[in-house]
């Protein structure tokens, strides 16, 4: 590419110089921007929304449940006289929220290995791989010792909200780890140039994107009482 | 092409992309915000007192924004990149807080 070159990780032309205008260039808007990076900022855009509804249906239900387990307090079916503790385990969710965090920066450094030449993409790759599969994992648990405590989907308003905003958010994050798998075997399979940092950058931005609806979940759903 | 590249004023951006040494000083700072974070829902006179919910969305709210503005490269991208992420979320966030108010428990305390 003499005349322009698409940058690797912001999708846009610059170049040595020469005739070729942006719109000239195969996937690009006559702005000079890759179409491919405006499609993933306009669904992340579309997402923000998809998130928001759930976190607000989360939190207007929030503390209207007629029934347990709470979230935050213990609670004593009359029926029964049974006892549920508060479900939320909070040292097990906030090591999650740790691996999803190391992720981001594992996938970042991955993008940053693929437009430098680095050599280490394909590690930093299988390392966001696995921290995200480490998250799904704690997910895994978390509802497992849910639905064995009493809580199910359909239990109250509670578990409804809760099941299927963090629910989203896992088939998210499960999507994601698929897209990774992608890159890396793409990698193994004739390496990841420069000239692919676009690609990689497409699968970073969704993935640090899920990262940052987390970081708003954690918040919301598991440390405000 | 210079034309190109002044149009959309992109070269400087480039030149001050972060380096792996800024992904980690980020990454780091992102730990210790969340270690904050945990460390104040064990206190309980601090979550019973009424800086507990504004220190932590503000404190989510950084953390939110240090990875928008360093991992996404928001920071560093073209302002449409930045128009099309930051105007659906400030409709998602007007949305929120007025579902809130017709809704939640902000609601209630108004009709009380």
């Amino acid at each position: 590419m003499t005349t322009a070159t698409l940058t690797a990780d912001h999708g846009h032309t610059h170049g040595a110089g020469g005739a070729a205008t942006p719109e000239h260039q195969p996937h690009h808007t006559t702005l000079g921007l890759d179409h491919r990076k405006i499609a993933i900022w306009a669904f992340i855009g579309s997402e923000c929304m998809l998130f928001i509804s759930l976190i607000s249906t989360y939190l207007i239900y929030k503390g209207k449940s007629l029934v347990g387990p709470y979230p935050h307090e213990k609670w004593t079916d009359p029926n029964t006289g049974e006892t549920f503790n508060a479900i939320l385990n909070i040292p097990v969710t906030s090591a999650s929220t740790f691996v999803l965090l190391m992720s981001s920066l594992a996938m970042v450094l991955a993008h940053n290995a693929v437009i430098n030449r680095t050599g280490k993409a394909k590690w930093w790759l299988l390392t966001t791989i696995l921290l995200g599969t480490g998250f799904l994992g704690f997910q895994a648990y978390e509802f497992t010792s849910f639905v064995h405590e009493g809580l199910t989907i359909k239990t109250n308003l509670f578990g409804s909200s809760f099941f299927t905003l963090t629910g989203f958010h896992g088939a998210h994050v499960t999507v994601g780890v698929l897209w990774l798998c992608t890159l890396l075997a793409i990698d193994l399979k004739r390496g990841l140039k420069p000239e692919d940092g676009l690609i990689v950058d497409l699968s970073a931005l969704y993935w640090h994107f899920v990262d940052v609806v987390w970081i708003a979940i954690f918040t919301l759903v598991y440390l405000i009482p | 092409m210079a034309n190109a590249a002044d149009a959309h004023g992109h070269d400087a951006a480039h030149e001050h992309h972060p380096t792996a040494g800024t992904y980690w000083k980020v990454g780091i700072i992102l730990t210790i915000i969340t270690v904050w974070e945990v460390w104040a829902y064990y206190i309980p006179s601090l979550v019973a007192s009424r800086i507990f919910i504004p220190m932590l969305l503000i404190l989510s709210a950084v953390k939110f924004a240090i990875v928008v503005m360093f991992y996404m490269h928001l920071k560093y991208d073209h302002k449409l990149f930045r128009a099309l992420f930051t105007g659906p979320l400030l409709v998602a966030m007007a949305t929120v807080v007025g579902l809130l108010f017709l809704f939640g428990k902000v609601a209630v305390r108004l009709a009380a």
